[in-house]
């Protein structure tokens, strides 16, 4: 894979991360992660939704007035999430339950229309598919590894087998409440971002 | 003091810049700066000559909690003896086999000594933690970041503890502080630079994240006190479940006053909390302003609560003087509230800080049902407007002046 694929890839795992970098979508990171099981199938969603509305964005986006733009991607982007929440209920029903309405807050999910209006409009649709596959991957990086410690620390648990057993079931380990409150991805979130501005010093903001 | 003197500046090469021990400079630079004083002035042609560093200032503060750690000694050994003398059983840990041990297995109420060495047993390891795990951190970050290890951490380790309750297991301590030391101070820049009371934010953390060892009605008191029948609630949470009655009619406000109740270790005494205040308003080191404002807020926000009635709500019915005595409002007021770092800087602003807190800590604590206490909620939300109160106090203040001078 050659140059500006592998870029539009790559780029947003780590070098411009739509959650730790550029703080979008945080709403459903906060929502849906207490659990693996959850993250998992919203990451699957959101990567659908959005490859695929990268690549018809992209498709369409020499033929979309400008004065209608958002309203024509709205279009497209609301029909890709239908999909995915029909096909949740009708496959996942147990899962979409949990999910509940974050499965339709996918259209507001700002990842999506960002990258539909940042990249999508400007670049043929093979790119634009690499955009939106390497956005989703991204997110859903953030998304599982605040999951992971979640689900971990706050119950014990990973994917609903246990992991550390409870120290109310006979077990050691004392669930950390904070972890299952939203507050607490708040916490895991902000250290990822710690963390990742130790390692890649050019994203930390100038002070002024 | 001259052969400390002399090992000290022997010892001074090893971690200056290019010596072996120079990742260490902060622990020799603490050891030298807690043992003399310093001998460096400021270099620059204006300074204010004064006394007062950041040192004096933390120690003033810990004698004025000389009175809350007594307390928090003597209580807990009272309360716990109180309970065991009116029938619950003893707790089954270490400290109860120490006692036992020392032939003070009688537990008795009205025997001071005894009262002191069992809350001693239990507030001292506290303490330790508190210092070891924070202390730790602190000075992690300092090797880190090449600053000086700080005074500051002084105090926020001796009011952690006070904010706890007797029985809360060490392990959780030292994740407490580890994380109000770590997240509330250290990621904003260290001393002088945080936003929230790391000592606040320390204990909110063990509230949210372990709420059965901090919260409820068994942990207050170091005996086994539900299944025996005998009471172990603090007497604010008994005021929100039974009605104000309880208050008016069985229980003494002189108790409440003097301390002598169920609660977090320091907190119960508001006496103890008045004799800080004393100090710490004499010394100049806390802010009378933030003290009355607080003190202003709570009283209107309690006699306005107080004109309306409901069945289902007895805390409404609370008047002003029982809300000062319970649970940890006069501590948080002294000792938390006048914090210097998360507090409003302007004069002004302190007034209007204060009141906030007065106001929204009898708010949560009538109107929110979830938590009996408000105290440590209103100053972490408040701590978070101080900077805004006062950008609003500079721009005032800069309006007034420009409608002054206009032409």
């Amino acid at each position: 894979m050659a140059g500006p694929g592998r870029k539009a890839l790559l780029d947003p795992l780590f070098e411009n991360n739509p959650i730790a970098l550029q703080v979008l979508g945080i709403c459903s990171a906060l929502a849906v992660t207490t659990k693996m099981e959850t993250s998992v199938v919203m990451c699957g969603a959101v990567i659908f939704v959005l490859t695929f509305s990268n690549f018809f964005v992209s498709l369409l986006r020499n033929n979309i007035p400008s004065s209608i733009r958002i309203i024509v991607q709205l279009t497209i982007i609301s029909s890709l999430v239908i999909i995915a929440d029909q096909f949740l209920k009708a496959y996942l029903y147990d899962i979409s339950k949990q999910l509940s309405v974050f499965v339709g807050l996918i259209i507001t999910n700002c990842i999506i229309m960002g990258r539909a209006e940042a990249f999508a409009m400007q670049n043929r649709p093979s790119l634009s598919i690499m955009d939106g596959l390497g956005n989703g991957f991204g997110y859903s990086l953030i998304l599982l590894a605040t999951g992971f410690f979640r689900e971990l620390l706050g119950s014990g648990k990973l994917f609903g087998h246990t992991v550390f057993p409870l120290a109310t079931e006979g077990g050691w380990y004392s669930p950390n409440g904070l972890m299952t409150l939203s507050a607490g991805a708040f916490f895991i979130i902000g250290g990822f971002i710690w963390a990742l501005r130790v390692w890649k010093r050019d994203q930390v903001e100038e002070e002024g | 003091m001259k052969i400390l003197r002399t090992i000290l500046d022997s010892q001074a090469r090893h971690f200056h810049k290019g010596g072996k021990l120079e990742a260490a400079y902060p622990f020799y630079e603490a050891l030298d700066t807690f043992l003399f004083t310093p001998g460096e002035v400021t270099k620059g042609s204006s300074h204010v000559r004064d006394g007062l560093d950041l040192k004096r200032m933390m120690v003033t503060v810990v004698i004025s909690l000389v009175p809350a750690v007594f307390m928090a000694m003597y209580n807990t050994g009272l309360q716990a003896h109180r309970a065991i003398s009116q029938g619950a059983l003893p707790l089954e840990t270490w400290q109860t086999a120490v006692m036992i041990h020392l032939g003070l297995g009688a537990f008795d109420p009205g025997d001071l000594l005894a009262c002191m060495l069992h809350g001693a047993l239990y507030y001292l390891p506290v303490l330790l933690v508190t210092f070891l795990i924070g202390g730790h951190c602190e000075a992690l970050f300092a090797v880190v970041r090449k600053h000086e290890i700080n005074e500051g951490f002084l105090v926020t380790g001796m009011l952690f503890p006070l904010t706890l309750p007797p029985t809360i297991p060490l392990w959780q301590v030292a994740l407490g502080i580890a994380f109000g030391i770590i997240v509330g101070k250290e990621i904003f820049g260290g001393t002088g630079m945080n936003i929230l009371n790391p000592a606040l934010t320390a204990r909110a953390f063990l509230f949210f994240a372990y709420p059965a060892e901090i919260s409820g009605n068994k942990v207050w008191v170091a005996a086994q006190t539900s299944a025996d029948g005998v009471s172990g609630a603090t007497w604010l949470a008994e005021a929100a479940t039974l009605g104000h009655q309880v208050l008016l009619e069985g229980l003494s406000w002189w108790d409440a006053f003097l301390g002598f109740i169920p609660g977090s270790m320091g907190e119960t005494s508001t006496l103890g909390c008045l004799v800080g205040a004393l100090i710490l308003i004499v010394t100049k080191v806390g802010s009378w302003r933030i003290m009355l404002s607080v003190v202003l807020g709570s009283l209107a926000a309690s006699t306005l609560l107080n004109a309306i009635t409901s069945e289902t709500n007895p805390l409404l019915a609370v008047p002003f003087g029982w809300h000062v005595v319970l649970g940890g409002w006069a501590f948080g007021a002294v000792y938390m509230a006048t914090d210097p770092v998360s507090a409003s800087h302007s004069n002004s602003g302190k007034y209007v800080y204060g009141l906030c807190i007065g106001v929204l800590a009898i708010l949560i604590r009538v109107v929110n049902p979830a938590y009996p206490e408000g105290m440590m909620l209103a100053i972490l939300f408040v701590n978070l407007f101080a900077g805004l109160i006062d950008y609003f106090v500079v721009q005032a203040n800069l309006k007034r002046r420009r409608a002054r001078y206009a032409a």
